[in-house]
């Protein structure tokens, strides 16, 4: 009954010539997603997508801890919208969701209040000499994924089905606060039951875990975790998410957003060393995915061309499940070819 | 004879009937639906003293025996217009009937909680609305999600009233004493489970409502926690998961139930706000707008066109019938002035 209600609320997604913003952190947490985003828009979608090499920060998380203020972020957002004007495009797709929060603040403001607007133009101009429009359309890729979700569907070589069952995957999604907690109507199917993620693992063959603590922080907060006093309001509210998911016992959780993606998979660790506790049934912990990372999973891609090596939690158990192959020989091998050093082993995650 | 078109067979409509067709008026009595009285026929009792509702609808009914009533149920009023010193009405078979006044009773609808998504009415069977509690009261059947009786129920108040994220600002007036009283039947029904009422402040405005409100803590052991639920979600165990702030404690709490009870509120029916619309009667909220509340409550800016009951905003079934009373007396106070200016 649910999905009647997730499905309710669309929102306008551009269908080609897109413009495209990478993020600060999450080439270095899921070095494969952003690369693995361009190839399904390119390779198996043949849209048109532009990764510009000159962008920057959106100053999100200084924004977010007042460190910038606020008049200094909107010339920077100008700025990252100059050069999609200066590359012919219209439709920008920032790929971290607190960009795309910060974006869409900025342009709210503008179009609340001309005279800002004016003011972030002649910052811009005075200080670069450039000039900006706001996009035509702002959308997160996520987005993009779930619009052309049955297009992928019919490239895929894999679904989200357990092949030793037959059943389906049990998938804990989770949406990053600023994909549309702060604009309902920026998000697809609003705040509440965003269908982003849930219409992706439905389209793909899984199940979507409904449990108590779904809508709950994962921890990140900003200030929770970036204030070293804070962080163990960081955990806690971690721990909370996966007790409540425990029961349900999910195959592997996936979000949209780098902070989300990054905390729920590494915290995992921490709370495996603090409390020997692991929210599976066999020690391994529940791999966490980007959306681009279980795309591609299902489409053929290499897992370790996507980085899934480089998780806290390993996804080999999930590889398994869904009968994706990979070579254990090359998951540390790098891009030249040469066996990378092995990380560390955990005490009590098993990896 | 005069001929009266009344427009809704609710409360206030057969009210209305029933006092003009004794003041030897014709009336033409239209309801949509097939039976009269549909927002009453599922209550099992009425506040403030618990009568049964079953014998205020037979009651109610029994007055459009009149002779001078014509009724005609599954007939769906779509225009009202002037004809010269009379009225037009036209059904949705386009058959039309000309009158000298016409009382518009369309009533109320309730909210939908289904638009209150984060309470997940619709998508966990363990949330229900006050409608279907009512229902579950009057057959005698309260059930959780896994039909089991429940041992605690929560009602939360307020839904789809003073409320800004749904639009309604408004107080809908009759929610607050509605839970009181439903709390105290489900504590007869069954004196072992624990009810709970979430409120924002309780609006105890009527004759022995206080008294109630005091009763349902002292003699049913009924708790009450000034905060809003922010969210409902399902456990594993097909639990209902609430989160809220008890604002007294100021602390935010969490609570599972096998019960969410949503106290919704009035909105303007669908009928009302159509027919308001046409006649350009259209006030806040859809309902539809007298001329002033104070000395001219049933009458609005068309002369002949009169508004009773809760088409105008939010009442219990006392007010409603107080409403027709006071309407029907203004409209032959009218038909009278406009016989008297014929005679001149």
């Amino acid at each position: 009954m649910a999905k009647y209600y997730w499905n309710e609320y669309q929102k306008t997604i551009a269908d080609d010539k897109y413009f495209y913003e990478r993020s600060c952190i999450r080439q270095t947490f899921f070095p494969g997603s952003e690369t693995a985003f361009l190839r399904i828009v390119r390779e198996e979608l043949g849209k048109d997508i532009y990764d510009e090499m000159n962008q920057h920060t959106c100053t999100g998380i200084g924004y977010h801890t007042d460190i910038v203020p606020l008049e200094t972020t909107m010339t920077v957002v100008a700025r990252l919208f100059s050069l999609m004007k200066d590359a012919g495009y219209t439709n920008y797709v920032p790929s971290c969701v607190t960009s795309f929060g910060v974006f869409s603040e900025v342009i709210e403001i503008w179009n609340r209040q001309p005279e800002t607007l004016a003011k972030t133009r002649e910052y811009l101009y005075k200080a670069t000499g450039r000039e900006f429009d706001i996009p035509l359309n702002l959308v997160h890729p996520s987005d993009i994924i779930y619009k052309f979700r049955f297009d992928l569907k019919e490239k895929m070589k894999y679904s989200l089905v357990n092949r030793f069952t037959g059943k389906p995957l049990q998938v804990v999604e989770h949406i990053g606060c600023h994909y549309a907690k702060i604009f309902p109507e920026k998000g697809v199917g609003k705040a509440e039951f965003p269908h982003v993620l849930a219409g992706m693992i439905e389209a793909w063959g899984g199940e979507v875990v409904d449990y108590p603590e779904r809508r709950h922080c994962c921890g990140f907060g900003f200030r929770h975790y970036l204030l070293q006093e804070n962080r163990g309001y960081s955990i806690a509210n971690t721990k909370k998410k996966f007790e409540s998911m425990e029961p349900y016992e999910p195959d592997f959780i996936v979000a949209n957003c780098p902070g989300c993606t990054m905390f729920m998979d590494k915290w995992q660790y921490t709370i495996a060393e603090m409390e020997h506790k692991t929210y599976d049934k066999d020690g391994y912990g529940i791999p966490v995915l980007t959306y681009e990372e279980m795309a591609g999973l299902l489409l053929g891609y290499n897992p370790w061309n996507l980085g899934l090596q480089l998780h806290q939690v390993q996804s080999e158990v999930l590889l398994n499940k869904i009968g994706i192959p990979y070579d254990p020989n090359e998951k540390y091998k790098g891009a030249s070819g040469q066996i990378l050093p092995k990380p560390e082993r955990p005490n009590n995650l098993l990896v | 004879m005069k001929r009266v078109a009344i427009i809704g067979a609710g409360p206030a409509g057969i009210e209305a009937a029933a006092v003009l067709a004794n003041q030897n008026m014709e009336v033409l009595l239209f309801e949509k639906s097939l039976n009269t009285l549909s927002n009453l026929l599922d209550k099992a009792y009425l506040f403030p003293d618990f009568s049964l509702a079953s014998d205020r609808v037979d009651k109610l009914n029994k007055k459009l025996l009149h002779p001078n009533i014509k009724l005609c149920c599954d007939t769906e009023i779509v225009d009202i217009k002037k004809d010269g010193d009379e009225w037009k009405v036209v059904d949705s078979k386009n058959t039309s009937y000309l009158t000298s006044a016409v009382l518009l009773t369309t009533g109320y609808s309730v909210f939908d909680a289904k638009r209150k998504e984060e309470l997940g009415y619709g998508i966990y069977n363990g949330v229900i609305t006050s409608v279907d509690l009512e229902k579950m009261i009057k057959y005698n059947q309260i059930e959780n999600a896994m039909g089991e009786p429940p041992k605690r129920i929560v009602f939360l108040q307020c839904v789809g009233s003073r409320d800004e994220k749904s639009g309604n600002n408004y107080c809908s007036k009759i929610c607050c004493v509605t839970a009181v009283k439903q709390a105290i039947e489900v504590k007869k029904l069954m004196p072992d489970t624990d009810v709970y009422i979430f409120y924002m402040d309780l609006r105890m405005w009527g004759q022995s409502f206080e008294e109630m409100y005091r009763e349902s803590q002292e003699k049913y052991d009924v708790s009450y926690v000034r905060g809003r639920i922010s969210e409902a979600a399902s456990t594993f165990d097909k639990k209902i998961q609430i989160k809220a702030e008890d604002t007294l404690v100021g602390l935010p709490m969490k609570m599972t139930t096998d019960l969410l009870v949503l106290m919704v509120g009035m909105e303007a029916s669908c009928g009302t706000k159509a027919l308001a619309d046409v006649l350009q009667i259209k006030g806040e909220y859809g309902f539809a707008q007298s001329l002033n509340c104070h000395l001219q409550d049933n009458e609005t800016t068309q002369q002949g066109l009169f508004i009773a009951g809760s088409c105008k905003r939010p009442m219990g079934i006392n007010e409603t019938l107080a409403d027709a009373r006071s309407a029907s007396v203004v409209i032959m106070d009218y038909l009278n002035a406009c016989q008297e200016n014929n005679e001149l």
